[in-house]
């Protein structure tokens, strides 16, 4: 997976937990939480969407690395790259 | 303990033939029933009872998504309660309203969902949702209405089946006395529909009702009657003191005078007559009414054959042929929504005080001879000299029984 292609599956997914989201103006380097009015089950279901779609172990040391659209690239890119 | 008098001054609900009150009586008088054939997960095809209406009105898909159907129809009454009130979020100090709702079950549906989809994981339980605890502790629907609206006093749900909604509005009343809370938002949920284990749990105990046309499914009384419809719905009233009513001039749609729970302490699904009697009179007394007192009595009957006619027994026990009460059944209409139930059918009935009208009892093409009283109103509604007293029966699985007693005011 590309880093083009990680970052629209972490949207796909977030448009999946609300429909209404405003996906248009979300900054990549900016906290998703913040911007997306997220909570912890929101992120939880971010972590459970990997796991199903792609069989990803995410440990729990590891959820900061989430935090934005960018660091999901990074962080997701090596785990992701034969997908 | 205040001894105030306790009313109700506003109601929402959603029932599987409205989404408003105003439609479901009307639906209620023309008999309009709106049972239909559903198709469940392993189960198959049943009647059924579901209700339709505007899911996002009070919250958004999202909060919907996360939480539990139970908590969508829970919100959606919540909110149309406050309207028809006349109470906006904040008429209240939010820490001085309680939220208490009846719950028939709870978290069986989201439950069973769950499973379901970790089957596509073999069952692997890494997969298993981080949704499921909060949707299936047993206050969800009654928190997800505090969430909503942003009240801050107590609120949890009362499990007592088939009866708990009136076990609901006797809690209300309780707190309401006691002082613990000014306002108080109470009634009943039921997302039955949405599990195919209560479906098959009732056909084991051939309890639950066939005929080829399911809006004729639900017929209690009726000779040919087999069993149970199962229903989703909810019924959530504003209940408060009659002085804080009179003084905003609130609409009052009755007053509650007087109510008793008890317990049959025999059996794990049988009824029986004369705990329900005892129950009965329970209530009247603290009513301070002799049953010719009540105009109109709501049955619980189900539609199953024991049931039907050991309530019909206990009313006979207590009133004898009921010669000046009339007496109808809202579930021939709606069918059994569970938790949900009582507190519907107190509502459908509560505008009897306004239009005098009964709601007939529907479905009787033979009435079973043990459930014979002087004015059942059967088929069509009856325009009566007036109603002003409802006596509004509730009875449950493990020998619950909850009875209200409720007066217009004048």
């Amino acid at each position: 997976m590309t880093g083009e292609e990680i970052k629209d599956l972490i949207l796909e997914i977030i448009e999946d937990i609300d429909d209404e989201a405003d996906l248009a103006g979300l900054d990549p380097a900016g906290p998703l939480r913040e911007q997306l009015d997220l909570d912890s089950m929101d992120f939880l279901d971010i972590v459970m969407e990997l796991r199903k779609r792609h069989q990803l172990q995410i440990p729990e040391e590891d959820y900061p690395n989430l935090a934005t659209l960018n660091s999901c690239v990074i962080y997701l890119e090596p785990l992701l790259k034969d997908k | 303990m205040i001894d105030s008098r306790i009313v109700i001054t506003g109601a929402g609900l959603t029932s599987p033939n409205a989404s408003n009150y105003t439609q479901f009586r009307e639906k209620l008088l023309k008999g309009e029933s709106n049972i239909q054939e559903i198709d469940l997960r392993y189960f198959g095809r049943a009647p059924a009872g579901v209700c339709s209406f505007d899911e996002t009105k009070y919250r958004k898909k999202k909060e919907n998504k996360r939480g539990t159907r139970a908590g969508c129809i829970s919100v959606y009454c919540a909110n149309e309660a406050l309207a028809s009130a006349g109470l906006k979020r904040d008429s209240y100090n939010p820490a001085r309203v309680g939220v208490y709702l009846g719950l028939t079950e709870h978290g069986t549906v989201e439950t069973e969902n769950e499973v379901y989809n970790i089957k596509a994981y073999d069952y692997d339980v890494a997969y298993w949702s981080h949704h499921h605890n909060p949707r299936t502790v047993l206050n969800n629907p009654a928190g997800e209405i505090t969430m909503n609206l942003g009240i801050t006093g107590p609120h949890y749900t009362l499990g007592a089946a088939c009866a708990a909604s009136n076990a609901s509005l006797i809690q209300a009343v309780q707190m309401l006395r006691l002082g613990e809370v000014d306002m108080a938002l109470a009634g009943g949920i039921s997302e039955s529909v949405g599990s195919f284990g209560i479906f098959a749990s009732f056909e084991a105990q051939n309890a639950l009702a066939h005929h080829k046309d399911p809006k004729r499914a639900s017929r209690p009384f009726d000779s040919s009657r087999n069993g149970i419809v199962i229903s989703e719905g909810g019924c959530i009233f504003v209940v408060e003191t009659l002085e804080k009513a009179l003084e905003r001039g609130a609409h009052i749609y009755g007053e509650i005078v007087g109510y008793a729970i008890n317990s049959d302490a025999r059996d794990f699904v049988l009824p029986w007559a004369p705990r329900q009697a005892e129950c009965i009179r329970l209530a009247l007394d603290r009513a301070g009414m002799k049953p010719e007192d009540i105009d109109l009595i709501n049955t619980h009957a189900t539609g199953t054959k024991q049931g039907d006619t050991e309530e019909c027994k206990a009313i006979h026990e207590v009133f004898g042929n009921a010669p000046s009460t009339w007496i109808n059944n809202t579930k021939s209409n709606i069918g059994h929504a569970m938790g949900a139930a009582g507190a519907l059918e107190l509502a459908g009935n509560l505008p009897s005080f306004d239009d005098a009208m009964v709601h007939p009892t529907i479905n009787i093409d033979n009435l079973d001879p043990t459930c014979t009283f002087d004015k059942l109103a059967m088929n069509e509604a009856v325009k009566t000299d007036g109603i002003s007293t409802i006596l509004n029966n509730s009875f449950g699985m493990l020998g619950i029984n909850a009875v209200l007693v409720v007066k217009k005011v004048e």
